[in-house]
């Protein structure tokens, strides 16, 4: 395999990973107030991912330093150009970060209110806008002959890229609550799992009219087949919620995401990032790519270390496997809104 | 203003902000993981109180320090994008080597470190502070070798073709005989940053505490805190030194602008004030110091050190017309003058004053003191911040004092802007990032004095990892 399509498959790698680990954490995010109708419960479910967001955050910060590395105009191209949805990516993580560390330092109502809504906005607003992003990059966006996106900001909000956007936040809600189904105990459990089916069905319907009208513009036989795939994972995912068989219904949801976002990139191979102008010029796996050179050593590093993140991040969520309930919550130990153990 | 002066205030801003959390999460990582060490082999239950009570303060420093970090990441791409077309092949791979070694291992370390206090043996408890804190090392490690191959390229060829960099030798790269005086001069400074403010906490909380029996967990702070910072102090003047000698070989321009030199010299003499004019063609008045520069720039009190009249012309001859020259001065090639000479200054300067007060501080908490008097609050204060402060002016001074060259010698900070970005994205970028950060660091402060006075908690439960209850409640909880 040409080391250009290696590079493609682990840029794809490092955005599937993201997406299926931060999805959840993003699900929990918005799910804050929805799930969360009394403090102690709001505090069970930011715990669930109190030790693993920021590892998982991680991802999207390697797979723009590999772009820039493997792919240096894609990343000059893709940053620049789509600058006003980014600048809002990057002010929402901004805020979510320091608010999962900053929400419990002060007993005070207000300020713990304050710093929900961060982390709901902080969580929502990334969910949509990848979707956003990424359905954009599919479908070409004006880029001119010097590799310069000269499309504006409202050129990215067509119907195609917004029903992106829909899917994604469907997705990573109803991963969410797959995972708190699977990492909490009690009522909010049961909630969980309720929501996930109903929010899931929605995801599902969603994701045929997306997948389908991208298989229709740019799909491929491999596209095709991961698509369906990833449609009957995630109905497989909920049939298993459903009959409470909550690990079967996270990997569903994991499975969807993994497969969905591999179908994505492989509809998009070879190219990058297609242009819709017609005298302008589209990023390739080969215009975009660095040299030979740096690929091969960039190649060698990556075989070498990447198993061994996924090694101790997988450890990560062996140590902290137990479910977590209201009873766990240090001050709320005999709280009267502990639930029935289910 | 256009859009090259909204990236570059951004960047200025952004990434002196970005480097106040920087060196204390690097510096504090190391002490706590000494404090939690020494507590594992010895059991005494003050070296608990103490990693408990810094962890508590690192960890409020360590979310900005990752929020702030995520904007550099993607700053380069937004603002710079001609830079990063150019730089790429060889400026990326450190960057996403970084990203691969270093940040998975500091944030998947901390977590286990935070929620894994009843979930981990001791030992292995221990061990993950130090994967912590082994990550920020590789972390500085690749992205100062990053910016070393920006003051310094090495290791690659310049391709007509396609009108980049290209990257030959990563070796040369990671190995830049910049980087190699850059990484301890940083690294021993964070030191120093993070002890300082060990020192500075543990020294103000102990004179609030002088009748109490917590005393003595403070006093301890302040010793090992002080004692670390000395030692820090010294390493990062001596490192310095060779910074200094390297980047007069490389980067001459810099070191005569770091002295308002503006006439060749030999022996060349050290200034302690001078005033020129703005544009940077002439010296009014100085007080010298004899023979004292030549010997920090070549190492002989007889080395002869290039004036920056003589080297403009120098860079001239070499490199052509100074495209960015509106930037500095109408001859071109001059950086900043005050800037780069009160930078430098103020980086050394409030460098060892800082160094001196931890001597000082470490002779008058000796067998167990604790000083008198508001003075001494005061020093308190001062401590943390003035290595914090003298790291900002280190990086103004390096940065600065590059200019008008984004990449030394190849290509200018004018060319590296994205060419596809309005000036309204841009401005609205500096504007939401800036007013952002400023709230930011309201809360921040607020939170570190709230922590700060209500002091390091009575004896820590020592968890037991080994209690399996179901119904057990959570060791730490956000
Ligand atoms: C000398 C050290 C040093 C320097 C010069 C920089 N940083 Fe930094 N950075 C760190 C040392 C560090 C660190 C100590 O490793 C941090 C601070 C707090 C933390 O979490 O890790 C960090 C965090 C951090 C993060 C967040 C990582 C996470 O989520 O865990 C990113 C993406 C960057 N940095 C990127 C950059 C870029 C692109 C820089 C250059 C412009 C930069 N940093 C300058
Ligand atoms: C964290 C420590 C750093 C600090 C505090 C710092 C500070 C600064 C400052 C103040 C400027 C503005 C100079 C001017 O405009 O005159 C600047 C410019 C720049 N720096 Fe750094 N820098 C740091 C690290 C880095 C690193 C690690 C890189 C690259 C990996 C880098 C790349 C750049 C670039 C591309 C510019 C050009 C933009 C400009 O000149 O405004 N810097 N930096
Ligand atoms: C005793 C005196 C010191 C000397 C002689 C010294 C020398 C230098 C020199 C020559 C540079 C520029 C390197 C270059 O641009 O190539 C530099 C940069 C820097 N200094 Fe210092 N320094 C001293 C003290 C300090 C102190 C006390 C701190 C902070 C606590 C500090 C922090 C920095 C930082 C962060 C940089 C930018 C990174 C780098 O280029 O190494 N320095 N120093």
């Amino acid at each position: 395999m040409e080391l250009t399509t290696i590079w493609f498959s682990l840029i794809a790698v490092l955005w599937i990973g993201y997406f299926a680990l931060e999805g959840f954490d993003f699900g929990v995010g918005i799910l804050l107030p929805v799930l969360g109708r009394t403090e102690p419960e709001r505090r069970v479910l930011i715990n669930t991912i109190g030790p693993v967001w920021d590892g998982n955050e991680v991802w999207v910060l390697v797979a723009g330093g590999a772009t820039f590395a493997a792919f240096p105009e894609w990343y000059a191209t893709l940053f620049s150009g789509f600058y006003l949805p980014l600048l809002l990516i990057l002010v929402a993580l901004i805020v979510r970060g320091v608010a999962f560390e900053y929400r419990a330092k002060r007993d005070d109502d207000r300020w713990r209110a304050a710093w929900d809504k961060a982390i709901f906005f902080g969580s929502l607003l990334p969910a949509v806008l990848w979707g956003v992003a990424f359905a954009n990059i599919l479908r070409g966006v004006p880029i001119d002959a010097d590799f310069e996106y000269v499309g504006g900001f409202f050129n990215l909000l067509n119907p195609y890229a917004l029903l992106g956007g829909v899917m994604t936040l469907l997705l990573f809600v109803t991963h969410g609550a797959m995972f708190i189904a699977l990492k909490t105990d009690g009522e909010i459990r049961v909630r969980a799992r309720a929501l996930a089916v109903r929010t899931g069905i929605g995801a599902a319907a969603v994701a045929v009219a997306f997948l389908g009208w991208t298989q229709l513009d740019t799909g491929s036989t491999g596209s095709a087949v991961l698509f369906v795939a990833a449609a009957v994972s995630l109905l497989a995912g909920l049939f298993a919620v459903e009959r409470l068989r909550e690990g079967w219904g996270f990997i569903g949801t994991f499975a969807t995401i993994v497969l969905g976002v591999a179908g994505l990139f492989v509809a998009l191979f070879p190219d990058v990032m297609p242009t819709s102008l017609a005298d302008g010029a589209g990023l390739t796996t080969t215009t975009a790519a660095a040299t030979t050179y740096t690929l091969k050593i960039m190649t060698v590093v990556a075989v070498v270390f990447t198993p061994v993140v996924l090694v101790y991040q997988g450890w990560t969520y062996w140590v902290f496997r137990k479910r977590i309930a209201v009873h766990h919550i240090p001050g709320f130990e005999t709280s009267e809104t502990v639930g029935p153990r289910s | 203003m256009d859009v090259l002066d909204f990236a570059r205030w951004q960047f200025g801003i952004i990434t002196v902000y970005h480097f106040l959390f920087v060196p204390i999460t690097i510096g504090l990582s190391a002490v706590i993981a000494g404090y939690e060490t020494a507590w594992v082999r010895t059991g005494n239950v003050k070296w608990l109180r103490l990693t408990k009570f810094f962890g508590k303060l690192f960890l409020i420093n360590f979310a900005l320090g990752v929020v702030t970090g995520i904007v550099q990441e993607f700053q380069f791409g937004m603002n710079w994008s001609d830079y990063s077309r150019f730089v790429g092949d060889v400026f990326g791979a450190p960057l996403a080597i970084e990203g691969l070694l270093a940040f998975f291992l500091e944030s998947t370390f901390l977590g286990l470190w935070i929620f894994g206090w009843d979930r981990l043996n001791p030992k292995l408890h221990v061990a993950c502070i130090w994967a912590v804190h082994i990550g920020t090392l590789f972390s500085a490690y690749f992205i100062l070798a990053a910016n070393s191959w920006m003051q310094h390229p090495v290791g690659y060829k310049f391709n007509p073709e396609t009108g980049r960099a290209e990257m030959t030798d990563f070796a040369a790269v990671l190995f830049n005989k910049v980087q190699l005086v850059t990484f301890p001069h940083t690294i021993m400074a964070a030191y120093m940053t993070g002890a300082a403010f060990v020192v500075g906490v543990s020294f103000w909380s102990m004179m609030q505490r002088r009748n109490s029996a917590d005393r003595a967990v403070y006093h301890l702070g302040v010793r090992t805190g002080a004692a670390v910072m000395l030692l820090a102090g010294i390493g990062v003047a001596v490192s310095g030194d060779f910074s200094g000698k390297v980047m007069t070989e490389v980067q001459p321009m810099k070191m005569a602008a770091a002295e308002a030199q503006y006439e060749s010299e030999q022996p060349a003499d050290f200034s302690l004030f001078t005033i020129g004019t703005p544009d940077g063609l002439e010296e009014k008045f100085a007080i010298k110091v004899p023979k004292l520069l030549s010997f920090l720039a070549t190492g002989s009190t007889d080395g002869r050190v290039e004036g920056i009249n003589q080297l403009r012309v120098q860079y001239q001859e070499t490199y052509g017309t100074d495209p960015g020259a509106r930037y500095y001065s109408p001859e071109g090639y001059v950086p900043n003058i005050p800037v780069s000479y009160w930078s430098f200054r103020f980086m050394i300067g409030l460098g060892v004053v800082g160094a001196a007060l931890a001597g000082l501080v470490l002779f008058v908490t000796r067998r167990e003191k604790t000083p008198v008097g508001r003075h001494w609050r005061w020093i308190a204060i001062a401590l943390p911040l003035l290595p914090l402060v003298a790291n900002s002016f280190g990086w103004l001074f390096t940065e600065m004092g590059r200019q008008p060259w984004a990449v030394f010698g190849l290509m200018t900070t004018a060319q590296s802007v994205s060419p596809g970005v309005s000036a309204f994205e841009a401005g609205t970028s500096l504007v939401v990032l800036t007013l952002v950060y400023a709230v930011l660091a309201v809360v921040e402060v607020g939170l570190i004095l709230k922590y700060v006075k209500a002091g390091a908690a009575p004896d820590p439960v020592t968890p037991d990892h080994t209690d399996d209850h179901p119904d057990r409640p959570l060791a730490f909880a956000y």
